[in-house]
């Protein structure tokens, strides 16, 4: 019988652990991989080229599908670059929503991440225990927007409307009794400042149960620890950022080190870890985890005592309101141009940026003065960290290869755009 | 820490001296240009010099500057086919090869046609940069890979490279990375149409996957506009607050 050394493995693209569309093309040593090569795009949508042809604001829609678990995070760094080349400033309140929001959106990516994470690795029951918090922060999506995911909330010029005054309400049904349908009302009963105050304090809850389900757990252990290591100059050398970056030690942080909107102002903490293994970067996002509760409730504290628009007075920009719009004719053309044919920003190019759940998600602009982009390109945190899978494999067995994936966080609308 | 723009551009000018071919700074972000057969130097330098190392490579951005400029709305005389002048217009690339307009073909070689825009971040000094270097020949858009100096690089290349078709020499593996398998043309150049060339769909008689040129019709619902804005003209004049 002949010996087979190495041979190849193509795993993908439907597979349940390549979150989504990767096929991935294995070179294998008995169990061992050799060589990793993803081979990316089966998700291209050309999101650039179509913000191309589309007035600025059209596109914000298509941002919430990049990064479809962390839909806010990506609008807010189109938005940034937009307002930085139209020279504007959201008024406060819509800066604190923003941050209130973009850290609801971190908890969400964190969420579905562990969930799947846990799943590829064969923990079960945390992806139950992460979805049903998922579902409520959904309902404050849709609250605010009318979507639960994609919800093109954000708009050059601050917020798209203010937070609302009450809270959807589970209805009643044959399988549910009233009792229980109060408990699951209790918390909707106030406005949504209320019921986010109020997912806050259980949530932290929620947080030690998983960490509870795994930190020590004994398999979890063995499936991550010393698994995918990255050190510090490999890490910015591989273009690494979020929690990808600071596994390794490397204490980055844009809304530490180039604070956006709020951020300035707020108290929060930066986990780093200092192995650069799976185990580290688990952690560390577990720990973002607690940051962003800790950073909502100071939004929320600062939200209940501050009144105020949530979008610029500049019409050329943000429309007028309905009232205004029927009653006054400057209004009316303001309405009609905008959405007819949009604003045009000055010439020149920008690059903004963010923090999202996965690192930094930037934008930049091309503008040639016209009232579609010149050029866009967005700077996805998960492009850089999918480039890295080949020598992230190197070496380990092919089980690993599922590990690996979930701790890069991989979203392949994003990597793919 | 940061330090402003302006400081960041007489860092580096001091640091390339004749290497700097132009610098821009403008909306808080400092902005260099090198000449191509400079470009591998002038990294290696932004990397390595004392007071700038730019760790990351954060993003490479092919650009086309083509259609620079170029509006589909605005006319030199009075005309009566009102919106249609958008819609129908011909610009470079906007409607598709089978349409009656056609594509407008890019003959003139400027050598300011593609550029690659370099997006670099020192996490040590907490520092910013873009490097800008256009490829001397349009027909054959070609740069150094700096794939030796940033890892990153790999794929930011093979993207640049899929999209632009800009060559990078030294690039051990330069293939397409987003668009399918046997793609044929860059799609993100301004000459190719955003409907694209070919449509694929499942044949029963053949039994296989098979491609045609494509059947939509292309459509424009918002012409390009290129305002001639008072408000911009003088960047002093921008910060002035608006009357009414």
């Amino acid at each position: 019988m002949a010996e087979i050394n190495s041979y190849t493995v193509n795993f993908g693209p439907q597979h349940p652990a390549a979150h989504g569309v990767l096929r991935l093309v294995l070179e294998m040593e008995g169990e061992v991989v050799r060589r990793a090569d993803p081979h990316i795009g089966l998700l291209h949508r050309a999101t650039e080229k179509l913000a191309e042809t589309k007035p600025y604001n059209q596109s914000i829609g298509y941002m919430d599908r990049l990064d479809y678990v962390s839909m806010m995070c990506n609008e807010h760094a189109y938005v940034l670059a937009i307002e930085k080349l139209l020279g504007i400033t959201p008024p406060e309140r819509a800066q604190y929503i923003r941050v209130m929001f973009d850290e609801i959106t971190r908890i969400l990516n964190h969420l579905l991440w562990i969930g799947a994470h846990g799943l590829d690795v064969g923990a079960m029951t945390v992806f139950l225990y992460a979805f049903k918090e998922r579902e409520e922060l959904m309902d404050c999506y849709e609250a605010v927007s009318g979507a639960r995911m994609h919800a093109t909330y954000y708009r050059p010029g601050g917020v798209y409307r203010d937070l609302p005054d009450t809270m959807p309400k589970y209805r009643s049904s044959e399988f549910r009794s009233e009792k229980n349908l109060k408990q699951m009302n209790e918390d909707r009963e106030g406005n949504m400042l209320d019921f986010i105050e109020g997912f806050c304090s259980r949530f932290l809850v929620t947080v030690d149960e998983i960490e509870t389900l795994l930190t020590d757990n004994r398999i979890w252990k063995q499936r991550l620890v010393d698994v995918a290591v990255v050190s510090p100059e490999r890490a910015l050398q591989l273009g690494f950022t979020g929690p990808m970056l600071r596994g390794s030690g490397v204490e980055w942080d844009l809304r530490r080190k180039r604070p956006y909107e709020v951020y300035d102002r707020m108290d929060f903490d930066i986990p780093v870890g200092t192995n650069g293994d799976c185990y580290d970067r688990y952690l560390i996002r577990m720990e973002e985890l607690r940051q962003s509760v800790k950073i909502i409730r100071q939004c929320v504290e600062w939200l209940r005592r501050h009144e105020g628009p949530v979008m610029i007075q500049d019409h050329k920009v943000a429309p007028p309101s309905r009232e205004e719009m029927k009653d006054d004719m400057e209004s009316l053309i303001h309405h009609f141009k905008l959405f007819t044919e949009g604003y045009c920003p000055p010439e020149g190019e920008v690059y903004a940026s963010i923090e999202a759940p996965k690192g930094e998600f930037g934008a930049y602009i091309v503008s040639d003065g016209a009232n579609k982009p010149y050029r866009l390109k967005l700077r996805a945190p998960g492009f850089a960290h999918m480039a890295a899978m080949d020598e992230l494999a190197k070496g380990h067995m092919l089980a690993d290869v599922v590990t690996i994936m979930g701790t890069l966080d991989i979203v392949f609308g994003e990597v793919d755009r | 820490m940061a330090i402003s723009p302006e400081r960041l551009l007489e860092r580096v000018n001091a640091v390339l001296g004749e290497l700097v071919a132009g610098s821009v700074c403008a909306y808080d972000e400092a902005e260099i240009e090198v000449a191509p057969e400079n470009l591998y130097a002038a990294m290696q330098q932004l990397r390595d010099a004392e007071g700038l190392q730019f760790e990351q490579l954060l993003d490479i951005a092919g650009v086309d500057y083509a259609a620079y400029g170029q509006d589909e709305w605005t006319t030199d005389e009075a005309s009566n086919t009102g919106f249609s002048r958008g819609v129908d217009g011909f610009s470079t690339g906007r409607l598709g090869l089978t349409g009656i307009y056609g594509v407008q073909e890019i003959t003139s070689n400027t050598a300011r046609r593609f550029a690659a825009v370099y997006h670099l971040l020192s996490v040590t000094n907490n520092l910013r940069l873009r490097v800008r270097c256009f490829a001397a020949d349009d027909d054959m858009p070609m740069l150094d890979s700096v794939m030796p100096i940033w890892a990153s690089a790999n794929w930011q290349e093979r993207e640049a490279f899929d999209l632009y078709g800009i060559l990078f020499t030294g690039h051990p593996d330069l293939r397409r990375i987003l668009t399918d398998y046997g793609f044929v043309g860059h799609p993100f150049r301004k000459d190719f149409p955003l409907i694209g060339n070919v449509e694929v769909r499942y044949d029963e008689t053949k039994g296989r996957v098979i491609y045609e040129p494509v059947s939509i019709e292309p459509r424009v619902l918002v012409p390009r506009v290129i305002r001639d804005d008072n408000r911009y003209a003088d960047p002093a004049a921008a910060e002035e607050p608006k009357n009414g």
